[in-house]
């Protein structure tokens, strides 16, 4: 062990008993907040909506809480540490995305859904069909997000927490199952809608702060900050130029690009974010709310520069990488020496930081649980199993099973992929949302001749290409990196499907659509557009 | 044509006829209402995608470019990143007010109506 490592454990279980009494405290809280929201949970449009009476600075929180993942908060800055510009690079694609969202996306779904995003993709088709295939890709979606944030769950806060046992790491992965079981059961989306604001309010307030300590330190300078992290990284003024991470060889290049449209793409296509539109009461307010997320999101991302970029002009990048390869626990760590290595300061810091990382995690989980659960119950178990002859208990019964469901095969895989490299996951999430489900959202609003060989082409075929493409590529195997390092069956060159499997998902929905031989149901159509733009009998 | 199961229409007030949805639809004020948004929004999603993946490729492929210092450290990367941030409050901003001028109007003048016929 390098005395690098021994350094961050040390400073690590050092810690350990302020870190745990403040986890408690953020795990109490919540708790609090679910079972009284659990108590105002009656009906299934309060479990599946939280009763649609969110405000849209609220939902603009609850929609932030939920996006904002540990990949965003801990990875971007970890990112930016390490490689300097190109981990800015991942927090552009981000923002962007969201202005499909707010242009395309959340007015017309707000108007013509009700709980899922399968209720928009199948209005006008056959039912059993397109909710079968809308579910199967929500749930793919969502667990390939959910086990990568699980898994990094076990190693951030064995991190944080010093604790390398590999029982230690399953007992984290099972407690943050446990919780999101719990959050999602009671509570439904109104308790999770709560638990993300409140982790919203405490990323932002953290990052604010460790913002103001960089800059402090820099006298708002943010020229001298840079020139610091440039010349402290050890690589000079190509730091502070994009190229370190991506730049290497025409097929990282090339990867680039794809993960880029990924991105950009995939936001809106993400059924956990898709369904928190459901929880304000109009297509306006779910505009409003996605301009505060906009605000919120890229003013967070914002102060990711001044995280990323501290932490290299204030930290020695052996300890950073020594910490955890992927620079993950940079922003942690950027905190204990804002603090001060040695004094309480720097103690309560990094234990606050650390705090809101699980926060983060926590408030995540239980939203992309939510999303996976209410499909199941929604889309298929109520529309397709019962023909859509369920009852509103009958449905939302249903939807709690699965969440116990979920929540076991999350702990499960979780469990099992804990020593994996899964960062790739949440890449290949937004690819299957960018590439099976965006093109038919879409199309199923704005184009009157879709038809549900078109659906069921789009949906099926984005998935398939994207997470074919994903299984024989070096996120799977073949490389030291790959998530089965010694063994190699790869052939497609590229980590990221999008570049291939977007135009392909985009393709078949057209071609499914041209060839079939049903006619579109133009009387349907006809109800989709108008209540889509007008909000005429939305729920 | 033909649905397995009827979608669920449960709202408050009872839906109208799918009859008067296509009224509706084919009207000249839905029609204005569809241009007035399809005319704005899509060709504003072509141009911030084009304006994004243009970044993307600079990136890869104009290094050079992209390293000009403008001021002390801050260089053409760092200002066209930022201006990406800048473009997006913009756009978002700009829609809203084109929704809440242009799009809400109509869309409530037509909804009112058609629900006040049930």
């Amino acid at each position: 062990m390098s005395p690098a490592i021994t350094l961050a454990a040390g400073e690590a279980s050092e810690h350990r008993p302020l870190i745990i009494t403040l986890f408690a405290v953020f795990v109490a809280a919540t708790l609090v907040i679910t079972v009284w929201a659990g108590r105002q949970t009656k009906s299934a449009a309060d479990f599946y909506a939280g009763g649609r009476q969110f405000t849209a600075f609220q939902n603009g929180l609850a929609v932030s809480g939920d996006y904002m993942s540990a990949a965003s908060f801990l990875g971007i800055a970890g990112a930016i540490a390490l490689f300097g510009y190109d981990g800015f690079l991942y927090s552009i694609g981000f923002l962007v995305a969201w202005l499909v969202a707010l242009l395309l996306v959340a007015e017309p779904l707000r108007n013509s859904g009700r709980y899922t995003m399968g209720d928009v993709l199948a209005y006008r088709m056959r039912q059993r069909p397109v909710r079968t295939a809308a579910g199967t890709s929500t749930i793919v979606v969502s667990i390939f997000y959910l086990l990568a944030q699980m898994a990094g769950a076990g190693v951030l806060v064995s991190l944080l927490l010093g604790i390398t046992s590999d029982g230690g790491k399953v007992g984290i992965v099972a407690l943050v199952g446990v919780l999101m079981i719990v959050y999602v059961t009671i509570g439904g989306m109104k308790g999770t809608t709560w638990v993300q604001m409140v982790k919203a309010v405490l990323l932002i307030v953290g990052a604010l702060l460790l913002t103001f300590l960089v800059m402090l330190k820099f006298n708002f300078n943010i020229s001298d900050l840079l020139g610091k992290a440039a010349d402290n990284s050890g690589k000079g003024t190509p730091f502070l130029e994009p190229g370190l991470k991506y730049g290497a060889t025409s097929t990282t290049k090339l990867d680039f690009i794809s993960l880029g449209m990924a991105l950009v793409l995939g936001t809106a296509g993400l059924p956990h974010i898709l369904i928190r539109f459901y929880t304000v009461p109009t297509a306006k307010t779910a505009r409003k709310s996605v301009n505060w997320a906009i605000g919120l999101i890229g003013g967070f991302y914002l102060m990711t520069l001044a995280l990323g970029f501290g932490a290299a002009a204030l930290i020695k990048p052996e300890e950073i990488v020594a910490s955890n390869k992927a620079g993950n626990t940079a922003a942690p760590l950027l905190a204990l020496h804002l603090g001060g290595v040695d004094s309480n300061w720097g103690a309560i810091l990094l234990a606050s930081i650390s705090a809101v990382a699980f926060a983060t995690i926590l408030a995540v989980v239980a939203g992309l649980t939510l999303a996976s659960s209410s499909s199941f119950a929604h889309d298929i178990y109520a529309n397709v199993i019962k023909k859509g002859q369920a009852t509103e208990k009958q449905e939302v019964s249903a939807a709690r099973y699965a969440t116990i469901a979920i929540g076991a095969i999350s702990i499960g895989l979780g469990a099992l992929a804990r020593d994996l490299n899964v960062a790739g996951l949440v890449a290949l999430a937004f690819a299957v949302a960018a590439s099976a489900n965006l093109p038919t959202i879409l199309y199923s609003l704005f184009w009157k001749r879709f038809t549900t060989q078109g659906a069921l082409w789009s949906i099926y075929g984005g998935l398939v290409t994207a997470v074919g493409l994903v299984l024989f590529s070096p996120v799977v195997s073949g490389k030291p990196t790959s998530m089965f390092p010694d063994v190699d069956f790869h052939w497609f060159a590229l980590e990221n499907p999008g570049i291939i499997s977007i135009p392909v998902g985009f393709l078949l929905g057209w071609l499914g659509t041209i060839l079939s031989k049903e006619e579109p149901d133009t009387g349907k159509y006809a109800e989709l557009e108008v209540r889509s733009l007008t909000g005429t009998g939305a729920h | 044509m033909a649905t397995d199961a009827p979608p669920p229409s449960k709202a408050g007030s009872p839906l109208p006829s799918t009859e008067e949805f296509v009224e509706v639809q084919e009207g000249a004020e839905f029609g204005e209402l569809r241009r007035s948004y399809r005319s704005f929004a899509f060709p504003l999603t072509i141009a911030f995608i084009a304006w994004y993946l243009l970044y993307v490729l600079l990136s890869n492929y104009a290094g050079d470019f992209m390293g000009t210092k403008l001021f002390g450290n801050i260089n053409v990367a760092l200002v066209l990143g930022l201006g990406q941030f800048l473009t997006t409050f913009l756009i978002a901003w700009w829609y809203s007010r084109h929704a809440a001028a242009k799009l809400d109007p109509k869309a409530e003048a037509i909804k009112s109506r058609m629900e006040g016929d049930v």
